[in-house]
């Protein structure tokens, strides 16, 4: 463990020194109880797995239907992209785009570029720029909603088994999974310990160390 | 109308927005940049309050046309039918399944509702100098952050009802024009809330107090 810093919290700008906190742990503003910092209590190669597996899971939950339909003899099935092409083919674009982006792109990306900074972070020091891809994971997060995305479909299931039998498929059971393995992956992250090791754009100009102190 | 800033900025002590290393500015004017990953350091994110009031102002007007035109247009052996957000929330309740209308109009009414005028509430306590309970405002902002997302739930339902029940000329459903209004408000909303920036609450409180201590 490296020495107690002095942290400003980011919820209020209150200084204060990070005690320091056990795995598994969290420390919390003593004002506005915003989150200071958290040590994950497993990190490492059990993230690395977890991003593995979450990468498996969201091509299975992107590759297989997700539900299919059966009235009067005939039949339909549609897939995450299925669902995306059909809002563009009847003239909701946007909404397809933004669909897109939420349910495939983000989730997909988020886990694609945490594995690649895992992977960089086996080196030490972890380069450059896994701390750019580390940056851009935190812009892309918000937008992934696996567990909104589940939910949206477990509600059109219902609203269309009113009017013709729905069976769910494969991609649906693999949301499900996606639901607890990605929160399960995203808390195993030590985004500050991977920050700490990164290499840093500048060398502490002239001896004067601009990190604050104690 | 600017704000004195409190806290670890009034020390001259930054914290980066993109990799959160806490350092000290090079100048109280220009923090620099920071020392760690490169990024430009600012003292309060860039334009925090005009940002979040103008999203926050397009997502009410177009809160209007989401809730009054029709999500979804379904069309079934020759009849058409037309479903806002409120009448697909009602259909829901009618057709039994009243846990998920309950958790449709939490995700589709109260949330955006509650989002604009929490972001709101927020906003004018730091443009009138609050000194009331910062905590709760930060508290607000926090719960406006995380829960956000959810209310992007009827565009998803719309969307895989819409992919699913193509089943022409028996029965197909399309999408309607409120759909993407809809969508624009859930966006807008969480833009207006990753612009804000809560430490803003903080420096209104401090000015707000008369200087007694």
């Amino acid at each position: 463990m490296p020495a107690p810093a002095t942290v400003a919290c980011r919820g209020c700008d209150l200084v204060q020194r990070l005690p320091v906190i056990a795995p598994g742990g969290k420390a919390r503003c003593v004002r506005c109880n915003d989150l200071l910092a958290a040590r994950p209590r497993y990190a490492g190669e059990h993230s690395l797995a977890l991003a593995c597996a979450c990468a498996v899971v969201i091509g299975l939950a992107n590759a297989l239907p997700l539900m299919s339909l059966s009235a009067a003899g005939r039949n339909a099935s549609t897939t995450l992209a299925g669902g995306v092409l059909q809002m563009w083919a009847e003239g909701s674009e946007i909404t397809a785009v933004v669909v897109a982006v939420c349910a495939i792109m983000a989730p997909a990306t988020y886990v694609l570029t945490m594995l690649a900074v895992l992977l960089a972070a086996r080196r030490d020091p972890v380069p450059r720029w896994a701390g750019n891809l580390l940056e851009w994971t935190d812009r892309v997060r918000p937008w992934s909603m696996v567990e909104v995305l589940l939910l949206g479909i477990l509600v059109a299931l219902v609203k269309i088994a009113q009017l013709a039998t729905v069976t769910p498929g494969g991609g649906m059971y693999a949301l499900g999974t996606l639901v607890f393995l990605l929160p399960w992956f995203v808390s195993t992250l030590d985004t500050e310990g991977l920050w700490a090791r990164v290499r840093w754009v500048a060398v502490p100009d002239s001896g004067v160390p601009r990190e604050a102190g104690p | 109308m600017s704000l004195t800033l409190q806290g670890a900025a009034a020390a001259g002590i930054v914290t980066c927005d993109e990799c959160g290393l806490t350092s000290r500015a090079a100048t109280a004017t220009a923090p620099g940049h920071c020392p760690r990953c490169g990024e430009a350091l600012e003292w309060r994110r860039e334009r925090a309050l005009q940002r979040t009031a103008a999203l926050l102002l397009a997502a009410a007007i177009l809160y209007v046309p989401a809730n009054l035109l029709p999500v979804l247009d379904t069309t079934a052996l020759g009849s058409q039918q037309d479903d806002t957000i409120l009448s697909g929330v009602v259909f829901l309740y009618q057709s039994g399944s009243w846990p998920l209308a309950i958790i449709v109009f939490i995700a589709s009414i109260v949330i955006p509702i509650g989002k604009i005028v929490a972001l709101a509430v927020v906003l004018v306590a730091v443009q009138r100098r609050s000194t009331r309970d910062p905590r709760r405002h930060t508290r607000l902002y926090r719960l406006v952050e995380i829960i956000g997302r959810w209310s992007m739930l009827d565009v998803f339902v719309d969307t895989f009802v819409v992919a699913l029940v193509q089943l022409s000329p028996l029965m197909s459903v399309r999408p309607g024009p409120g759909v993407v209004y809809f969508m624009a408000v859930v966006v807008l909303t969480m833009l207006a809330a990753r612009s804000f920036d809560s430490r803003l609450i903080w420096d209104a409180a401090a000015m707000g107090k008369p200087h007694d201590k």
